[in-house]
């Protein structure tokens, strides 16, 4: 095709709250398309993403990039995607944690997510602490820290969002969801009562695992190394909702379950106060209403 | 004449971080770092099941979870009694994971962190985001060169991923492994695995040797001045790591200024909090018995980190502190790395002491830790066991002391009741991006700063460079205060 035909791009703004940057890292995992193609090619004919603000990525710093913050929530009202990592500490006025410092002060995560996400037409939640909250909400949250749909709700924002949930989240999943925002807009895609793609978070871990059969001959492996259903070992994979036995990780190479390790849960809403203790034998009860 | 200059946030690191700087005549006087985010694991840790620790811990980092995966399982085999039992095959897969995400680190940091105040993309790819904006002036490699090294960012970002695929085949994911665990490793050991390992670490020893290495070279041709640039506290303190069967590839030990090694005692270290957003209470205890109870008013601190100091000393840690113990201990093949690299560039080993001599240990680490990988693929013994089983006791302490991409990591736990009472962890980045202790001696990195000569108020990336040699874990702001008037902002650039 004509790589002179102007292509519409998709500012984005990917602001990094209370986490660990392991999302970024994950989406970097990202193979096929890779992330040179997400940060410099048409990811799809005539569309691609312009990331406008990573602070881990980006070649600026100081006032210029805060600068890119005001500009894009000023002059592109409603023509932005904002993608949150890490969830948002809202305890002490939100001084637990600061984005960057504007006119003379912190800019708290809990401001500037607030402030871009009024202004952006979708936001994307990846991660399970910027979707539930996650490890820094775990009790006794001592930073009073939260997932952005409570943050949007508890502040009257309408702007939809999207939730990733994962630690981290797999790389396809954000790939994916973005393919279909390119390809068909945001409103094709299909999402779960908490506002998951069901595409990616449908169907339970337990129903495609391959230890699968184990379980159903009663074969349970009763210490970490042994063969058999981890199931006496702590696995989540009965309640937590995520294709990790079909996609894998890192390219097909590997994932939890496959390495002899039970399923942490980790991309439940209860993670991971609900799914502790990680080793010991999930109880009848979380079976039947893990959902807090 | 005294000059006030702001940089917040600045990017391309892990995480949250202030600097506070305060300049006279164009020579930094004063350096104030500071951590800007807090989320309180130590706190999240306490009550929970003692193994739990090993999962929650790699979340404090995306980058280098696996440092704190193998200090947590470290500390964990430590209370559980289990140190003396860990089969030869753990530690060599441990090793491995650990050595996996080492390189996947040292990549990401030189081409995706640092390149970038050296390497000006944008003039390759285009004036597109997030290549600019970006500092203007002192891009001096030349164009074909410059065009070579762009091109090794785009190929390093393949690398780096396919690093972390590697380090799947035995630690199931990343980021966040889940295949360390107390008293071993989860995944079987097969011998296709071994030679699936191999092959991919074969090729990304391939670019360390063909591209990493003389990349650091061409930009130390360049930038030679930068020898000179970021001298720091010249104390070094490495735990040592990597332990295998037959010893460990990092040895134990300090470095004095005078470069001698001296052993190292864990009761010598101490965290003070006097400038640290915590009660004061907490200040100049040994972390096994440490507290964090955080103060967000109080009105000396500027930082979020801690102070640790060694017999009340101030440290740097990392691949410099690492790479420079072993060389003073003369492990062979450490010192025949760093001597070639000193005859290839012509300096001596005081040069080291400098924002490229961190450049060029890191990547002289990359190679030593890949070549070292091979000959542990080649002891694993796939008909004995990775893994013994572990019991969680009523009531233990343990401590886990090993060595993290940045820097040494340690992990601290007291178990009573068969949970957590206490968990302390001090990184890396704590010691090299401290804030002033309670003598007021600034930390690390606030020393590798204080006495730079900033050319260019409005693009001083004499400072950045300073900063993203140390690697820090956080994202980081700079301020640079009037030296008299001590006043915040009256002049304020990029």
């Amino acid at each position: 095709m004509n790589k002179k035909m102007v292509s519409r791009k998709y500012p984005i703004v990917w602001l990094q709250g209370a986490g660990c940057t392991g999302c970024s890292i994950s989406v970097l995992n990202s193979v096929s398309p890779r992330i040179q193609n997400l940060l410099l090619d048409e990811l799809v004919p005539g569309q691609q993403l312009n990331l406008l603000f990573h602070a881990t990525i980006m070649a600026g710093q100081g006032e210029p990039v805060i600068e890119i913050l005001r500009d894009t929530e000023e002059k592109r009202k409603g023509g932005y995607i904002l993608i949150v990592e890490g969830a948002i500490p809202t305890a002490q006025d939100g001084l637990y944690g600061s984005v960057g410092e504007r006119n003379g002060k912190h800019l708290t995560i809990q401001q500037s997510v607030q402030e871009l996400g009024r202004s952006a037409f979708l936001t994307i939640a990846i991660g399970t602490c910027a979707t539930f909250g996650g490890i820094p909400a775990a009790k006794p949250n001592p930073t009073g820290c939260k997932g952005v749909t409570e943050v949007f709700t508890e502040n009257g924002i309408g702007t939809p969002v999207v939730n990733l949930p994962g630690c981290p989240l797999h790389p396809e999943w954000f790939t994916g969801t973005i393919s279909v925002i390119l390809f068909s807009g945001p409103q094709a895609l299909d999402l779960d009562d908490l506002a998951r793609p069901k595409f990616f978070y449908g169907s339970l871990i337990h129903e495609n695992c391959p230890r699968r059969a184990d379980f159903d001959e009663g074969k349970f492996a009763e210490k970490l190394g042994d063969d058999g259903c981890l199931y006496k070992l702590g696995c989540k994979g009965h309640y937590t909702y995520a294709d990790c036995p079909l996609r894998q990780w890192n390219n097909g190479v590997n994932w939890c379950i496959k390495a002899g390790s039970p399923c942490l849960g980790c991309v439940e809403p209860v993670f991971p106060d609900g799914t502790s203790p990680m080793y010991e034998k999930v109880t009848f009860e979380e079976l039947v209403w893990p959902q807090k | 004449m005294a000059t006030k200059i702001k940089i917040d946030p600045v990017t391309r690191i892990e995480g949250h971080l202030a600097l506070e700087v305060t300049i006279d005549n164009g020579v930094v006087k004063e350096a104030n770092s500071a951590g800007t985010l807090f989320r309180g694991f130590e706190i999240i840790l306490q009550g929970r099941d003692p193994r739990d620790a090993n999962r929650l811990t790699q979340r404090i980092c995306g980058v280098c979870p696996t440092a704190h995966a193998t200090a947590s399982a470290l500390c964990l085999d430590d209370a559980f009694s289990l140190t003396n039992k860990i089969p030869n095959n753990a530690k060599l897969i441990r090793a491995l994971i650990l050595g996996s995400n080492f390189l996947q680190s040292h990549i990401l940091h030189f081409y995706h962190l640092a390149a970038l105040d050296y390497v000006d993309a944008a003039s390759v790819v285009g004036d597109l985001a997030p290549f600019v904006p970006h500092y203007q002036g002192d891009y001096r490699i030349s164009n074909e060169s410059n065009a070579e090294l762009v091109d090794h960012y785009l190929k390093a970002l393949d690398i780096r991923r396919k690093c972390h695929e590697m380090l799947a085949i035995f630690g199931g994911k990343m980021p966040h492994s889940v295949g360390i665990v107390p008293g071993g490793i989860t995944e079987e050991l097969t011998e296709d695995k071994i030679t699936n390992f191999l092959w991919r670490l074969n090729e990304i020893r391939d670019f360390i040797d063909n591209a990493y290495i003389p990349d650091i070279v061409t930009v130390a041709q360049s930038y030679n001045d930068y020898f000179d640039i970021g001298k720091g506290c010249r104390r070094l303190l490495a735990y040592g790591g990597f332990d295998l069967p037959t010893g460990s590839l990092f040895r134990t030990g300090i470095v004095s200024p005078d470069l001698q090694s001296e052993s190292f005692v864990m009761d010598n270290i101490t965290e003070d909090v006097r400038h640290s957003w915590y009660a004061d209470s907490d200040s100049g205890k040994n972390p096994a018995q440490g507290q964090t109870k955080p103060d967000v008013r109080k009105k000396q601190a500027y930082s979020f980190i801690k102070s640790p100091r060694y017999d009340s000393k101030v440290c740097e840690l990392g691949p410099l502190a690492r790479m420079v113990n072993n060389y003073v201990l003369a492990e062979p093949k450490t010192k025949e790395l760093i001597d070639s690299l000193l005859a290839q560039v012509g300096i001596g080993v005081d040069a080291l002491f400098s924002v490229l001599g961190r450049h060029a240990a890191r990547a002289l680490e990359a190679k030593l830790v890949a070549d070292a990988m091979v000959d542990w693929l080649q002891q694993l013994k796939t008909d004995e066991p990775a893994i013994v089983q572990a019991q969680v006791p009523d009531q233990a302490n343990g401590a886990g002391l090993t060595e993290a991409p940045r820097g040494a990591v340690g992990h601290w736990i007291s178990i009573k009741y068969e949970k957590i009472e206490r968990y302390q962890v001090i990184t890396p980045t704590a010691w090299n991006a401290s804030p002033k202790d309670d003598k007021d001696r600034p930390g690390a990195l606030e020393q590798a700063i204080m006495g730079t000569k900033v050319k260019d108020k409005n693009n001083p990336f004499e400072l950045i460079r300073i900063v993203r040699a140390f690697d820090p874990c956080l994202a980081c702001s700079v301020h640079l205060l009037d030296a008299k008037s001590n006043e915040l902002g009256a002049f304020r650039v990029v």
